[in-house]
């Protein structure tokens, strides 16, 4: 048996990332996420047209809804904010939760295998695909609501939670940072998807659970009683990156996101390893 | 570049089986060993993160109460974060509990006669649960306090005669003028105790023959070594049962504070730096101008009187910040208010000029938690005495009597003492 090239797995992680974003499935994904922006900038638009604020006085709705009828900047955060707890995981749910048992499903896995690539370069390419379709839903989502806020709202300087200002390019570079960390909030919920994969032939079972572990973390989540859990949840530390719209930054709680997926990464990402390596591939 | 995985060979034999399932087996000790790599990481950092006390000069509490009045650090910036357990149904977590995008908090409860940013809306979360402050300070007319919540912030920020309130969460803005006078500069942003500072100085204020102040050794907050310096009540019948101030020792600077219970467990205020730079903040900090599109709701006397009426007996008093005799000298300020007492075991004693239990507003204002009156309520305990009857409110920390002909007790005292003064009194 001979090595393969490193040029060999690009091709493969290419060939893949082709497969994967040349699906309907996942384009119509994407359509939703973009849509939903589209959907908060005109319900807001809309109710504001009169010059009213939203939610009323007491500031009811998604984070920063209140601020976008002034600076349209602020549909991108909103929009982040309306998709990251159900939206943005379900969609990389789905599509991490079909990486292996969908070729396993079709039929397909052990014809991906007999090329000499080796399981765990494959699950490596799985996994850096899914990332890549949380990094691609993230900005989708984001880009979405930045020409949806442009669109409908002024746009200028902005008042950050704290009451000071940023310029709008500094607002634009904010909220590209706040995209990369939304991104990488999914990256545990990815690794869970993943090695839920591995665990059985059947993409719509994978993909039902994956969703269904999602949505029960986040009803634990809010259980009050649970709260010793609730540091371990991967969606518990999601909202953090609100804390980035603060001046100064607040770390604390977005450096424990970032950590807190790393480890799911980890821990799911070696499971699916060991799972996926010692499992034996019937179709 | 990795070699091919062994397990991918199809043909094994009967003994290769075997070790084929052991090589199985190993290969989940990767997780399973991550996790607990994780798990022993989180536990052992911050034990070895902790030092121990550090070593310091030995210091009387006289030194240490002349450093503190002696300190003159004006510029300051840091976090601050608060818990407080006063025995009551923790409002915090409930407020937690619910999705930030669901409405929310006081402020909305509030709407009715207020702007949401308006700081006595905001002060009754601070009574309960755990709380994130920023803090920063650059001399006395400029200051500035936030209070962290979910996705939001609301910032209290005093520079030169303006005060604002940016709440973020509904984007209003609350708007007053600090008055001119000397006396009140620089007091205007510290209505609300936040700094443990703030605290320290209420609390330094009891400081007298009834008081015993000693220094119990050093400790470490916020990284930085300070001194501890305890203050107990010596007289019995106190609900306090001592507080503790962490004063830094290089600036005397008071960096945290602990008001413990006589009844003991946990405190019930527990306010200290989790981060602390005396560096001068940035100018930009206190620079505050409305947002364009937000509601400004103005805060003076002569236009909005019910704010006046708030600011009156508000935010300073009606946090839990004042034990002991200054939670009976401020309620004193109120019409028809009588102290009976000295020093901690003070009881503020008032007439509601009502027969049997009156609203929830009276007793809330004389327990000094304003809108937290309602709860008290159902928290009654009934006692009987020379006085007649009565039923008598508890907290953790102050406890009020209030008899069937509307006499109303409280202090930061037990359930013993509030009787024993209602019968000396009849």
């Amino acid at each position: 048996m001979r090595a393969p090239s490193p040029l060999w797995a690009f091709g493969l992680l290419r060939s893949e990332l082709l497969t994967t974003f040349r699906r309907w499935r996942t384009l119509a994904l994407l359509g939703v996420l973009a849509a939903v922006p589209v959907l908060v900038g005109i319900a807001v638009r809309i109710e504001t047209s009169d010059g009213s604020s939203v939610g009323g006085a007491g500031g009811g709705g998604p984070a920063f809804i209140a601020q976008i009828s002034n600076n349209g900047l602020f549909l991108v955060f909103t929009a982040l904010a309306a998709t990251l707890p159900f939206f943005l995981p379900m969609a990389v749910g789905v599509v991490a939760g079909d990486a292996i048992a969908g070729e396993a499903n079709a039929g397909t896995l052990r014809y991906l295998l007999v090329a000499p690539a080796g399981r765990t370069r494959l699950l490596l390419t799985k996994y850096t695909t899914v990332i890549v379709f949380c990094l691609a839903a993230t900005l989708v989502v984001a880009a979405s609501a930045l020409v949806v806020g442009a669109l409908l709202f002024p746009v200028g300087d902005l008042v950050t939670i704290s009451g000071t200002r940023i310029t709008y390019g500094e607002g634009l570079g904010r909220a590209l940072l706040i995209a990369l960390v939304v991104a990488a909030s999914l990256v545990g919920v990815a690794a869970l998807g993943l090695f839920v994969s591995t665990l059985t032939s059947s993409g719509i079972a994978a993909m039902a659970t994956t969703v269904g572990l999602l949505i029960t973390v986040q009803i634990l989540d809010q259980i009050p009683q649970l709260h010793a859990l609730h540091p371990y949840f991967f969606s518990h530390y999601w909202l953090s990156f609100a804390d980035l719209m603060r001046e100064p930054v607040y770390w604390d709680e977005l450096v424990r996101n970032l950590g807190l997926q790393a480890l799911y990464a980890a821990v799911f990402g070696s499971a699916a390893w060991a799972r996926f390596t010692t499992k034996d591939i019937t179709s | 570049m990795a070699p091919i995985d062994t397990d991918d060979s199809t043909s094994a034999g009967e003994g290769e089986e075997l070790r084929a399932g052991r090589r199985r087996a190993a290969r989940y000790v990767v997780p399973v060993a991550v996790m607990g790599v994780a798990a022993a990481t989180i536990g052992l950092v911050p034990a070895l993160a902790d030092s121990g006390d550090p070593d310091l000069p030995k210091i009387t509490a006289e030194q240490l109460l002349q450093k503190m009045a002696e300190s003159d650090t004006e510029q300051l910036s840091g976090t601050v974060r608060i818990n407080t357990d006063l025995g009551l149904p923790d409002l915090g977590g409930l407020e937690s509990g619910l999705m930030s995008g669901m409405s929310g908090g006081p402020g909305g409860a509030d709407g009715g006669d207020g702007s949401a940013a308006d700081p006595s809306a905001k002060l009754t979360e601070l009574v309960s649960g755990s709380h994130t402050l920023r803090v920063a300070a650059d001399g006395p007319d400029r200051q500035k306090v936030s209070l962290i919540e979910d996705t939001a912030e609301y910032s209290l920020i005093h520079d030169g005669k303006d005060v604002w309130g940016y709440d973020s969460k509904s984007n209003e803005v609350y708007h007053s003028t600090a008055p001119d006078g000397a006396e009140r500069s620089g007091k205007s942003a510290k209505d609300v105790p936040a700094t443990p500072k703030d605290f320290a100085e209420e609390a330094l204020k009891s400081v007298d023959d009834t008081t015993s102040v000693t220094v119990g050794g050093t400790a470490q907050v916020a990284g930085r070594d300070a001194y501890r310096l305890v203050v107990e009540p010596k007289q019995k019948g106190s609900t306090v049962g001592a507080i503790t101030v962490a004063v830094d020792a290089e600036t005397g600077t008071p960096l945290k504070f602990t008001l413990t219970p006589a009844s003991g467990g946990a405190a019930v205020v527990d306010a200290g730096f989790t981060k602390v730079s005396f560096a001068k903040p940035d100018a930009s900090t206190f620079d505050f101008t409305p947002p364009e599109g937000a509601k400004v709701t103005e805060g003076d006397g002569a236009k909005a009187p019910e704010h006046g009426r708030k600011g009156e007996h508000g935010p300073g008093k009606g946090t839990p910040s004042a034990p002991g005799k200054d939670g009976a000298d401020g309620a004193a300020d109120m019409k028809g208010m009588k102290v009976i007492g000295e020093g901690w075991n003070s009881i503020a004693t008032f007439d509601t000029g009502a027969q049997g239990l009156p609203t929830g507003a009276a007793a809330g204002d004389l327990s000094g938690m304003g809108d937290l009156g309602g709860f008290l309520g159902s928290l009654g305990d009934q006692v009987k005495g020379d006085f007649g009857s009565g039923t008598v409110f508890k907290t953790r920390l102050v406890n009020a009597l209030i008899t069937d002909d509307g006499k109303v007790y409280a202090g930061a005292v037990t359930k013993d003492a509030l009787v024993k003064a209602a019968d000396a009194a009849k």
